[in-house]
């Protein structure tokens, strides 16, 4: 095959990632402590569960669709399992899967709702954003669930979090390495090798280019279009079971900024290899580049509340990234 | 004949390589209707987004009346006198306001005074409507009104600015007959003033009433021209869809066993049932007008759509698909019309572009792809087809038109199949392209039966052994491609789409 690279087309492919080479070589040089392996976890740990969340909204992307409820869909898990554990006494099994299965399920009403009822996508999960936050409270009448808290009916609640479950939020492997990132890691994997390996993803991304083209190949484009919006609420639902883990108990105020930097992180990932589509790889990436960047700048004393504007900046600039230098027309790999 | 009220010459224009427009003559004089017929594809629309300023000729002069006339956007064509109504009919109007407000729409577009004094702007909506001669009720808002009204209003509108010349494109294709009749009252009332009309239309009954001229148009210029009373009707079709003797030379083998039956089949309520075999080592080809149901035809076979009767058996067996899933499982395949919007994955190569409805082929246990095996297919029908391309992972559009739909024939052609479909497969590709895919058709069709639908009689003569005529849904002809009477086929596409109709005015 022939290969002609231009100056402008090496930038497009390679550009995000020398910028964020770069990145890593000048925190590495100004910010004492930034390439050592603690750092390192710590980045990963910082983006474990939004990247989660962000690799489940790719798929949705791929199909040309949007997912607006993962964050919602996250705090319902966290509220779920924790409520399964200290209100049903139930055991850590139960808490995952029953989450796991919520997830699943919003996800099959989100895709329903999308596909049969043809509510666009933006708005019934919007719709399905809000009810889930408000639904969210009703059980505990809008309080945090933890050992020992009142219900509604007067009674107190005495289960725990099980130590099983702990461990998905704090284990470190070899003292080091925590759960969450070896899920983030086998999760970027298996969605990786979903898109890129198999032939659904290929229907997938079909569906998302000219889901007319693909119906008339023969592509059920609706089932695919709901085990998107499956997959999407499932990986949300994950990162909700992690975050639940991590803070010991169902904290009706978390969660807030997980749909905005899911989606940016998946948004940036447009760019990464030039790809100017929704890829795993690039989502990844995208997440990792935005705890990089904020670690990065945490160690050089920047102020917190700067952190959503340089996140804002950085999807911005890749966007740009995306639409203007390598256009519309999609590079898919040769 | 007197001045004309708009005179082309030389007008050209092209997309990229592709050149629609090759130079149009014509004249379009006041107070008469001229009729532009011409088959997909023939530049009709181009034409008309030419004159209504939404493209730009690259060569070429119009005239209208004394003055150049080279209108930059919509609206400066407006003011020079040309309206144009298209056919997409809420494209005219703004349905959630009511009469009066689309009426004065372009007084309102282009300034005033900010406050509207009601009273005023309904007497003027009454005035306006009363000089086309449409009465209606100034105050109901537009999208309570049927198609024919809000059809008309914009007319009305349009006429408001008194036009020298207006073009209606294809404006009964969504009207009832009762609808259709008051839009030609109407109509003739216009050209009765004096006005030129250009009326572009494929529907002969409508043609047989309105028509004081036709052009006929074909590959990007006027072919013909009719005048002289009576029109010459079968003249003006033969003309626009040509049926130069075809170099190419077929030669017709014995059919093979019956692979598709069709019996009573009807296609839409009140359409003509209809009974055909297609046999093994066949190529059909179906040809008709626009609107005469050949796309009917072919979504029913691919299971888009159910018949509203019959029996289609394949192989013996019922075949009775429910989506274009089934119909692919049961071995017939269709390549759609319209590769942009149908059958193009843009973000593909054409390595995935092929394999595209048969990943399951190329698949290994747990769904993942090979690669590889999508490679060979697609290299071998790269070959085969002949697609000029640097390798199989060129992206689809950055091949020509011709070659792209060589990609997309391909598709369907990588696996054997009982049927193919080939929903016209030549539209928008030059004619070495379609002497090559019609070449491959022919070449492997004695596994299968072949179905072509053509906008062209060429295109029919070219690849067919047997050629259906379609009309008003249902099948009027039957003809083998041997020492063909064309002009019997041409009787036959236009008179048995008019009887009907005809009957109604």
């Amino acid at each position: 095959m022939q290969k002609s690279s231009t100056l402008l087309d090496l930038a497009i492919k390679y550009g995000f990632l020398a910028l964020m080479a770069g990145l890593i070589i000048f925190f590495g040089i100004t910010a004492e402590g930034f390439l050592s392996p603690f750092s390192a976890v710590f980045i990963l740990q910082s983006v474990a569960i939004t990247g989660i969340l962000a690799l489940g909204v790719t798929a949705t992307l791929v199909v040309d669709g949007f997912d607006l409820s993962i964050g919602a869909v996250a705090t319902s898990a966290l509220m779920l399992s924790a409520y399964v554990m200290v209100v049903w006494e139930m055991s850590a099994f139960w808490a995952v899967a029953l989450s796991l299965a919520m997830g699943a399920a919003v996800g099959a009403v989100n895709g329903m709702m999308i596909v049969k009822f043809k509510v666009p996508d933006l708005l019934a999960t919007l719709g399905m954003m809000f009810l889930l936050l408000g639904a969210q409270r009703i059980p505990t009448e809008g309080r945090s669930v933890s050992t020992g808290m009142a219900l509604p009916d007067g009674t107190i609640a005495n289960g725990t979090f099980s130590d099983t479950f702990l461990m998905l939020g704090r284990y470190r492997i070899a003292d080091l390495v925590p759960l969450s990132v070896v899920f983030l890691i086998a999760a970027a994997i298996l969605i990786w090798a979903f898109l890129e390996l198999t032939r659904h993803g290929r229907l997938m991304y079909a569906i998302g280019s000219n889901a007319q083209a693909a119906s008339l190949a023969g592509t059920n484009v609706n089932r695919y279009k709901i085990l998107a919006y499956m997959i999407s609420g499932t990986m949300a639902s994950l990162g909700g079971i992690l975050l639940s883990a991590r803070l010991g108990r169902g904290d009706v105020a978390s969660g807030n900024n997980l749909l905005l930097d899911a989606v940016a992180a998946a948004l940036i990932g447009f760019a990464v290899l030039g790809a100017g589509k929704p890829n795993a790889f690039g989502t990844a990436i995208g997440a990792l580049f935005v705890g990089i960047l904020l670690q990065g700048l945490t160690m050089l004393n920047a102020p917190y509340y700067t952190q959503d504007f340089i996140k804002g900046a950085v999807l911005v600039v890749a966007l740009v990234f995306t639409f203007a230098l390598s256009g519309r027309t999609g590079r898919a790999k040769a | 004949m007197s001045e004309p009220a708009i005179r082309l010459s030389g007008v050209r224009k092209s997309f990229g390589k592709n050149q629609v427009l090759r130079g149009i003559d014509m004249q379009i004089p006041p107070g008469q209707v001229t009729v532009l017929m011409g088959a997909n594809g023939a530049g009709k629309s181009t034409l008309v987004k030419v004159l209504c300023g939404v493209h730009r000729a690259d060569g070429g002069t119009v005239m209208l009346g004394e003055t150049p006339f080279a209108p930059e956007t919509p609206s400066e064509a407006l003011r020079s006198g040309v309206v144009t109504v298209h056919q997409n009919i809420n494209d005219g109007v703004v349905p959630d306001l009511d009469v009066t407000s689309n009426l004065l729409l372009d007084t309102l577009a282009s300034g005033g005074s900010t406050f509207l004094k009601r009273r005023d702007m309904r007497a003027r909506a009454r005035e306006i409507a009363a000089a086309v001669g449409l009465e209606i009720d100034v105050t109901l808002p537009v999208a309570g009104l049927t198609l024919a009204d809000r059809q008309l209003v914009s007319i009305a509108r349009a006429m408001a600015h008194n036009p020298e010349l207006l073009i209606l494109d294809e404006p009964t294709s969504s009207l009832s007959a009762a609808e259709t009749k008051r839009l030609f009252e109407m109509v003739e009332r216009l050209r009765d003033r004096g006005v030129a009309i250009l009326y572009i239309s494929h529907r002969m009954s409508d043609i047989r009433r309105l028509a004081d001229r036709i052009l006929s148009m074909r590959d990007g210029q006027i072919v013909q021209h009719f005048e002289d009373k009576p029109l010459d009707y079968e003249g003006a079709v033969r003309a626009m869809l040509g049926h130069e003797i075809s170099e190419v030379d077929i030669r017709i083998p014995d059919a093979g066993k019956p692979v598709l039956e069709l019996s009573d089949l009807v296609l839409r309520e009140g359409a003509a049932p209809f009974s055909i075999d297609a046999h093994e080592n066949e190529v059909i080809a179906v040809a008709g007008l626009v609107g005469s149901g050949k796309s009917a035809f072919a979504a029913a076979l691919f299971g888009l759509t159910r018949p509203v009767s019959g029996r289609m058996k394949l192989d013996g067996r019922p075949h009775q698909p429910r989506a274009s899933s089934d119909a692919v499982a049961a071995g017939v395949y269709m390549c759609p019309k319209d590769r942009l919007v149908n059958a193009v994955v843009p973000d593909f190569d054409i390595s995935r572009n092929i394999t595209l409805p048969f990943t399951r082929r190329h698949s290994r246990p747990g769904g993942f792809l090979s690669f590889r095996s999508e490679r060979a297919t697609a290299n071998r029908m790269v070959g085969d087809m002949g697609v000029i391309c640097q390798g199989v992972g060129d992206g689809i559009l950055t091949l020509s038109g011709g070659n792209q739909q060589k990609v997309m024939v391909a598709r369907w052609m990588a696996e054997a199949s009982r049927v193919l479909i080939l929903d016209e497969p030549f539209q928008g590709v030059d004619i070495q392209a379609r002497r090559d895919i019609g070449r491959k058709i022919r070449e492997t069709a004695n596994t299968r039966t072949t179905i072509v639908f053509v906008a062209e009689l060429d295109e029919a003569l070219e690849v067919a052994d047997r050629i259906l005529v379609m009309s008003e849904h249902s099948i009027v002809g039957d003809h083998r491609n041997d020492n063909i009477d064309v002009s019997a086929i041409m009787a036959e596409v236009v008179d048995a789409g008019a009887a009907p109709r005809a009957a109604g005015i």
